[in-house]
């Protein structure tokens, strides 16, 4: 099962002030949204930053390097319970914690990325689907070391020059928001990278890469590990937000999820990650609000939004087979029909190098 | 000695029913290259179906030849209503389409029934069978779930060897554009994979109900195990499934035996390790074929 997405990638033809010049806006967006709405809504935002941070590293694993992983909640589970255990037994501040999170989960993602290197399409998702299956019933097997079904806290504070009267939601929004955020510009800087473009070469064709010099394991394993630790992040970020790291929250449902946003979002594209994300943690909110708010019984009302966020998934995967962002795309090209949008203009005005005595490079169709 | 006899007889049975659910995998694999995310979820609600017959009718036997209609129906309309329009799109999609239709089914089983856990009944008594006066750790119900699934798999053997449509879905299999060529209708083959895996679904969900109770994921783990067995036994093959199911149930069941209540948390932790194994020897399953890449 290859995976593609769109053929160049996303953000792959950004320049890097724009890319600063987006991610400069998002973070004003979220400064002024935060302080505008309420303690939830901050809540929200963190939920919302958290899962970019694992989804773009997911679409970047599916999307360009082309591997499937169904097991990226194993790593959020990793990342989670480093946070969990250095913040309770060392004491040691956030950013700290967060490093070595990102480096335990990196090496973790290096192991698997090497058991995987061999796996193709539905293997490789069978043994990703059982590891995020099987690593988080570790807490239950050694509940002396992870506290088993209830779990490890984690105090997580706002620091002291922002005075007492700062909410903690809104600090949790931030920290989060600026994981998310950097994240996101570190990995559009890798996939303008020669890194991205070896992944895309292995994606595409093997074979051709590999003659072209590419080191096709190598280039799967360093995605596996980019993916891991992006994974890892999240889950240090979700530790400090909830307070509580449990097996509960590392469910086959987490890791189906993250691969849905990135999917949904348009895979192999960053704006599609913030897109898939947003869908999948406010859609069942919304549906949440909607169903109690017409006065149904527990039961109905709580598996409304279930049943409502199934039918949102097939409906956009049938509309939009390029996820959100292809159809974002769509609209920005029909826009600049109508000369009101020049950047898709002049993607068309800049003729493909080609070199003479060589093929036209030409866009693969589907898969074969 | 008694004990490991208990365990493998106790394992075989389990293993059926992932054998059961690799099956119904591996039958949609072969027809659509797509793995079937919502495959737990249709046995799971064809299941609710069986229960609410049994409940009215009081006979078993009119909820379990139900729910085995409503699987097959259950298989081809979802393929004609989700999955068709999504073919030719990129791959993914249909799969976050069978993920789609798994959470809508498992959130309208919340709606119907709520959360809470049913107990299901099963066919035979389930009090254990014994060979003189050693105990065997299974039951007769045990013994019908192993006989029901190895009979219905030699059925769609015999049915894929030796019957006009068996060949059609053989040869669908083999090459989807030389099929069509010969004037096979293969997008009707595909419905009729469908169908089937639906029924192989309803059926391992009828049959492991009595063991792990009926809710709306209650199939989550089945699924996850007979996914497991699936890539174990190699996705094409229809006999690596029953092979890979056998070896997932009996494995676990020795861990879940022999390790105490540590082995019952890790299962499928061992489950983990006996993938990671035969794929490391076989990445394309112990019943693959020589490997072919497409250019």
């Amino acid at each position: 099962m290859t995976t593609r997405g769109l053929t160049t990638g996303g953000l792959a033809r950004q320049s890097t002030p724009r890319i600063l010049g987006a991610a400069l806006a998002m973070a004003v967006i979220v400064v002024i949204l935060s302080i505008k709405l309420n303690a939830f809504r901050d809540y929200q935002i963190a939920e919302i930053a958290i899962e970019v941070t694992a989804v773009a590293g997911l679409t970047v694993l599916t999307g360009l390097s082309g591997q499937i992983s169904l097991g990226n909640g194993a790593f959020m589970a990793i990342g989670a319970y480093t946070t969990a255990l250095l913040m309770l037994h060392l004491g040691w501040p956030f950013l700290t914690v967060l490093v070595v999170a990102a480096a335990v989960t990196a090496a973790a993602g290096a192991a698997v990325g090497v058991a995987a290197a061999r796996l193709r399409g539905p293997y490789l998702a069978g043994a990703t689907l059982l590891l995020g299956v099987a690593l988080p019933s570790v807490a239950y097997a050694y509940q002396g070391t992870f506290g088993g079904d209830q779990g490890l806290n984690v105090v997580f504070a706002t620091p002291g020059f922002l005075g007492v009267n700062f909410p903690l939601t809104r600090w949790q929004a931030w920290v989060c928001s600026a994981v998310a955020l950097v994240t996101l510009v570190l990995l559009a800087n890798l996939n303008r990278s020669r890194v991205g473009r070896n992944w895309r070469a292995v994606r595409d064709d093997e074979v051709a890469a590999a003659l072209a010099g590419v080191n096709v394991a190598r280039a799967r394993i360093l995605a596996f590990v980019v993916s891991a630790t992006c994974a890892g992040m999240a889950g240090a970020l979700l530790a400090i937000v909830t307070g509580l790291v449990a097996p509960g929250a590392f469910t086959i449902t987490l890791s189906i999820a993250l691969l849905t946003a990135a999917v949904i979002g348009g895979l192999g594209t960053l704006p599609g990650a913030v897109w898939g994300s947003l869908v999948i943690v406010l859609v069942p909110t919304y549906a949440t609000d909607v169903a109690t708010s017409h006065g149904l019984s527990t039961a109905v009302a709580s598996n409304i939004p279930v049943a409502a966020y199934g039918v949102v998934l097939i409906l956009v995967m049938l509309v939009f087979p390029q996820g959100i962002q292809g159809g974002v795309r769509w609209l920005l090209g029909l826009f600049g029909l109508f000369g009101i949008s020049a950047a898709p203009a002049r993607r068309t005005a800049s003729p493909s190098p080609v070199t003479p005595g060589l093929p036209e490079p030409h866009e693969k169709e589907g898969t074969q | 000695m008694v004990e490991f006899l208990q365990f493998t007889l106790s394992g075989i049975s389990f293993g059926m029913i992932y054998a059961a659910v690799a099956l119904s995998l591996v039958l949609i694999w072969r027809g659509t290259r797509l793995l079937n995310f919502a495959q737990g979820g249709m046995a799971m609600f064809t299941t609710y179906v069986a229960y609410e017959v049994i409940r009215h009718t009081g006979s078993y036997w009119a909820g379990f030849a139900v729910a085995l209609a409503a699987g097959v129906v259950l298989g081809a309309v979802a393929e004609l209503a989700v999955i068709r329009p999504a073919l030719g799109k990129p791959e993914l999609n249909a799969v976050i389409i069978t993920i789609g239709l798994l959470i809508f089914l498992e959130g309208l089983a919340g709606i119907l029934y709520g959360g809470q856990y049913r107990s299901f009944p099963a066919a035979f008594a389930i009090i254990g069978l014994r060979a003189g006066s050693t105990p065997l750790g299974v039951s007769r119900f045990d013994v019908f779930v192993a006989a029901a699934v190895l009979a219905t798999t030699l059925l769609l053997a015999i049915g894929f060897r030796y019957t006009s449509a068996g060949l059609r879905m053989r040869a669908a299999a083999f090459n989807t554009t030389i099929a069509r060529l010969s004037g096979i209708r293969v997008a009707r083959v595909i419905t009729m994979g469908w169908a089937l895996a639906g029924l192989l679904g309803a059926l391992a969900g009828v049959l492991v109900s009595p063991s792990t109770f009926l809710y709306p994921n209650s199939m989550d783990s089945i699924f996850v195990f007979g996914f497991t067995a699936a890539v174990i036994g190699g996705l094409d093959s229809p006999a690596g499934s029953v092979v890979g199911g056998l070896l997932l149930g009996v494995a676990l069941s020795y861990a879940g035996g022999y390790l105490g209540s540590q082995g019952s948390d890790l299962t499928a932790l061992v489950a983990l390790g006996i993938l990671v194994v035969v794929l490391m020897f076989r990445p394309d399953g112990i019943f693959s074929g020589p490997r072919v890449r497409r250019v």
